[in-house]
């Protein structure tokens, strides 16, 4: 047992992180599902879309042959409806409220439709977008992420000037750091953020982290209003006996890392343990899988009724071949000279529902060992907090706490992951619409 | 098991399924492709002048992913020699006696040329004519086709030719392309026409090529007006058919109906219009022949299950349920009633009845589900709204009579009765 990188041939890695949800081979193909669209009235797709695109309109303009127009009407709502298509659980979205489900037949394939529309808009480099003349205000944004692009675009056609500044080399934020390869590729990310920016008036200045390469008092300065899209921060600890050693990883750092770094060059064990249940262990797990681990299995500490991941993630960790214990605690990682080679978990058992109105997980004392060489915690993240507090911003455990997408500081705004703890890329996207709202009639009052 | 064989003027068929004069009956090796595949009869796509076609032809119309809803036509009469046909008629006769092998033609327009036609056809041991007064492109501009029969008077002199020299039965095929058909049917049957087909196709522009701007279809640039059939066309021939079939005249002798048909239920609606067989064309050219074992197994079935042991048993049945709007009972009211378990909410109902109609349905705002119920007082009954609804069953419409008795629109103003109460 070890943990090394290049495990796999370049062949191997291709095939292993292709497109899970390949989009339409044809125009025939994606009409046939076009047509099967019932254009219903305020349709339940779009009442369960948080940016509420405007499905059954973009569908029928697919129908009709005006994609331009189509891709006008996802964008409209969600400038990231792009990648939205490859990455958003539709199955608890869009797709899971189309009324087809209550005929028990297949669902509108609304995810992919929306990508046969967007990936032309951007194939084509479409401009779909005007902005509107200068106005005369200037406003900085923290983090271009989901929250951030969008919050910049409706800014930038409503004629403001956006700087944005990043503190990686790259936008997108959890998008192209933070989700599986399999779903969206690190290029489509870069273009993805291309075409957005492509309307103009959104320069985004890179490598740039608040708090240490420009502070807050400074944005507060140059421009009329700050919005924050900083997201969250550092993975949660276990805070268990072990977890400093040497094959402990936490999800996002090993996402990040085959992002932007390739896949050959990132090290897996050979029988790694994914600690929880939400979309990133998933991600987590699934890719370690298909970077060349032999075993991987996911551990969760109550039971499948109580998962975060939707069915459809489960799913394709299933049919990786990831196996699955339920009701299952770290308790402690056992190692040899300071390399994993166990992780030791305490059995556990449902109580009464917790703050989450799901059934709490109860130690029952007993515990059982899983050989492993490599753990790789997925517990959920933690916001910025001390950062929020440095700039004496109202929160709550780190979490920005905001009245109208305003923060408690006067001209700064927040939304997205560092407002919700962690949602969505299409929850981020709207909060940066409604950021961006918020912004413009502080501007004009 | 019910017998659907035919009988139309003594020509008989083991069905009432027969091709329409049309490409896929131009030849010997069509003809016995259809035979095989059990059409009970074909009408011989139609003889007379020698013409030359051109390329393209056809053009359709599709309607939301379907193809061929409607389709379209500028192709000629046959463009194959005279004797060569004759021979593959003549041949064709001999493979399937059983089947009914009726020859459509169209003579120049003068005595001698329908004379020598006619004595030439009958020769092959054909069973029947059809003249061919109906094709809207192409032949008109030589006088021919359209050109006749959009003229009762016309149309009565080529008959009575034809009359003069037909020794078997004479079957005249309407032109939809005039206000309406009546006149030439009663004029055709004055002059002793054996009997009416219709509806032929109708005059149309499918579409227009929006790169090109030629319409479809193209011909090095250009179009011409085609001749419209298939689906699309359906509830217009209907319309036809009842007219004759309704009118004393015309009503008197057997008609062979046309008309968008493409199944079983298409071919019983016919029927129950006064057709005593029916002709398939854009049906078969769009799925080719194998589509007569449905419509034979389906009438079949649909027979035995109402009881009618021969076609004559409701032949006609409902020619008499189409009567003058005045005759309409006012009394009778209906109701939309939405089941809710079977609704799905999506809402069409609602759109429908609120932007275009009564505004008779009410929307429970709900995430994502609103829920849709009737405004029973407001609902007129228009069906609208279960026309729109995608799930069988879920929109009915309850009736609700407003007064017991019968009550039509000319007792209703004698009486001075109050008008619209909306």
């Amino acid at each position: 047992m070890a943990i090394s990188n290049n495990k796999l041939t370049n062949d191997q890695y291709s095939d292993n992180f292709s497109d899970i949800h390949p989009p339409f081979e044809n125009k025939t193909a994606a009409l046939v599902d076009a047509n099967r669209c019932l254009f219903c009235y305020d349709a339940p797709c779009t009442k369960s879309c948080p940016t509420s695109i405007n499905i059954p309109k973009f569908i029928k303009q697919i129908s009709s042959d005006n994609i331009k127009g189509s891709a006008h009407t996802i964008f409209v709502s969600n400038i990231m409806g792009a990648g939205c298509s490859k990455v958003c659980p539709v199955e608890k979205l869009c797709e899971g409220a189309c009324v087809y489900n209550l005929l028990e037949e297949e669902p509108i394939p609304i995810a992919k439709l929306q990508r046969y529309s967007t990936e032309q808009a951007m194939e084509n480099k479409w401009k779909l977008f005007d902005r509107k003349p200068s106005r005369g205000k200037k406003v900085a944004i923290v983090g271009a992420g989901p929250a951030g692009l969008s919050c910049a675009h409706v800014l930038s056609r409503e004629g403001i000037d956006v700087t944005i500044y990043e503190k990686e080399p790259k936008g997108g934020g959890l998008m192209t750091y933070g989700i599986a390869a399999y779903k969206v590729t690190p290029e489509f990310c870069e273009d993805e953020v291309n075409y957005i920016i492509s309307i103009g008036g959104i320069e985004i200045k890179y490598n740039q982290t608040l708090g240490k390469d420009v502070s807050l008092e400074q944005l507060q300065n140059s421009y009329d209003a700050v919005y924050l899209g900083i997201g969250v921060g550092v993975a949660r600890q276990l805070d268990i006996p072990g977890e400093e050693m040497e094959g402990v990883v936490d999800a996002i750092g090993f996402i990040y890392n085959l992002r932007a770094n390739g896949f050959p060059s990132v090290p897996v064990g050979d029988k790694v343990a994914v600690i929880g249940m939400g979309m990133t262990a998933i991600d987590a797990a699934t890719q370690a899988k298909r970077l060349g681990a032999k075993e991987v299995t996911l551990v969760y500490r109550r039971t499948e009724a109580e998962k975060p991941c939707t069915d459809v993630e489960l799913d394709i960790a299933k049919l990786d071949g990831c196996k699955i214990i339920w009701l299952a605690a770290p308790a402690a990682i056992k190692g040899n000279e300071n390399k994993v080679t166990q992780l030791i978990c305490s059995k556990m058992k449902l109580g009464e529902p917790d703050a989450s109105g799901r059934r709490s997980p109860v130690d029952t004392g007993e515990t059982f060992t899983l050989d492993v060489d490599m753990v790789i915690k997925a517990a959920g993240q933690v916001p910025f907090m001390e950062l929020v507090d440095q700039y004496r911003i109202n929160n709550k455990n780190g979490r920005i706490t905001i009245d109208n997408n305003a923060t408690s500081v006067k001209g700064v705004f927040a939304g997205g992951d560092c407002v919700n703890g962690g949602k969505e890329v299409v929850d981020a996207v709207q909060a940066g619409k409604d950021g961006a709202a918020a912004i413009l009639k502080y501007l004009f009052p | 098991m019910a017998d659907i064989s035919a009988n139309f003027l003594g020509i008989k068929s083991p069905n009432p399924f027969w091709l329409a004069s049309a490409p896929p009956t131009d030849k010997k090796y069509n003809v016995l492709r259809a035979f095989e595949a059990g059409w009970g009869g074909v009408v011989w796509k139609t003889l007379g002048s020698q013409v030359k076609n051109v390329s393209s032809r056809y053009s359709s119309v599709d309607f939301n992913g379907g193809r061929v809803m409607g389709f379209n036509n500028i192709e000629l009469i046959s463009d194959r020699p005279l004797d060569i046909n004759l021979k593959e008629i003549a041949e064709c006769v001999k493979l399937f006696p059983d089947r009914a092998m009726i020859v459509s033609l169209m003579a120049d327009n003068d005595k001698e040329s329908w004379h020598e036609l006619i004595k030439k056809v009958e020769d092959t041991g054909a069973h029947g004519f059809e003249l061919n007064f109906g094709c809207p492109h192409g032949m008109t501009e030589r006088g021919m086709g359209a050109a006749v029969g959009q003229d009762p008077v016309i149309a009565k002199m080529v008959v009575e030719w034809v009359m003069e020299a037909a020794t078997i039965p004479v079957i005249t095929k309407l032109t939809p392309n005039v206000h309406s058909v009546v006149p030439t049917g009663q004029a055709c049957v004055e002059a002793g026409t054996n009997a009416l087909s219709l509806i032929n196709t109708i005059q149309s522009v499918t579409g227009i090529d929006l790169d090109t701007f030629v319409p479809n279809p193209n011909v090095g640039g250009k179009s011409a007006f085609g001749g419209y059939c298939g689906p699309a066309v359906k509830p217009i021939a209907l319309k036809m058919l009842t007219t004759i079939a309704q009118n004393p005249v015309t009503g008197k002798v057997p008609i062979s109906g046309i008309g968008g048909i493409s199944t079983w239920k298409d071919a019983v609606e016919f029927m129950l219009l006064g057709s005593t067989t029916v002709q398939v064309c854009t049906a078969a050219m769009k799925h080719g022949f194998r589509i007569v074992e449905d419509m034979i197994e389906g009438l079949n079935n649909w027979m035995d299950e109402k009881g009618f042991r021969t076609i004559n048993d409701f032949i006609g049945k409902s020619v008499n349920t189409l009567t003058n709007w005045e005759d309409l009972d006012i009394n009778y009211h209906i109701i939309a009633r939405i089941d809710q378990d079977k609704c799905i909410h999506c809402g069409l109902c609602y759109i429908a009845c609120e932007d275009t109609s009564h505004q008779s349905i009410n929307l429970a705002y709900g995430k994502p589900y609103n829920t849709y119920s009737v405004k029973e007082e407001e609902c007129v009954g228009c069906n609208l709204c279960k026309l729109v609804c995608p799930v069988e069953n879920c929109i009915t419409m309850e009736v609700h009579r407003k007064g017991e008795e019968y009550l039509n629109w000319k007792e209703f103003q004698r009486q001075g009765l109050p008008l619209n109460d909306h």
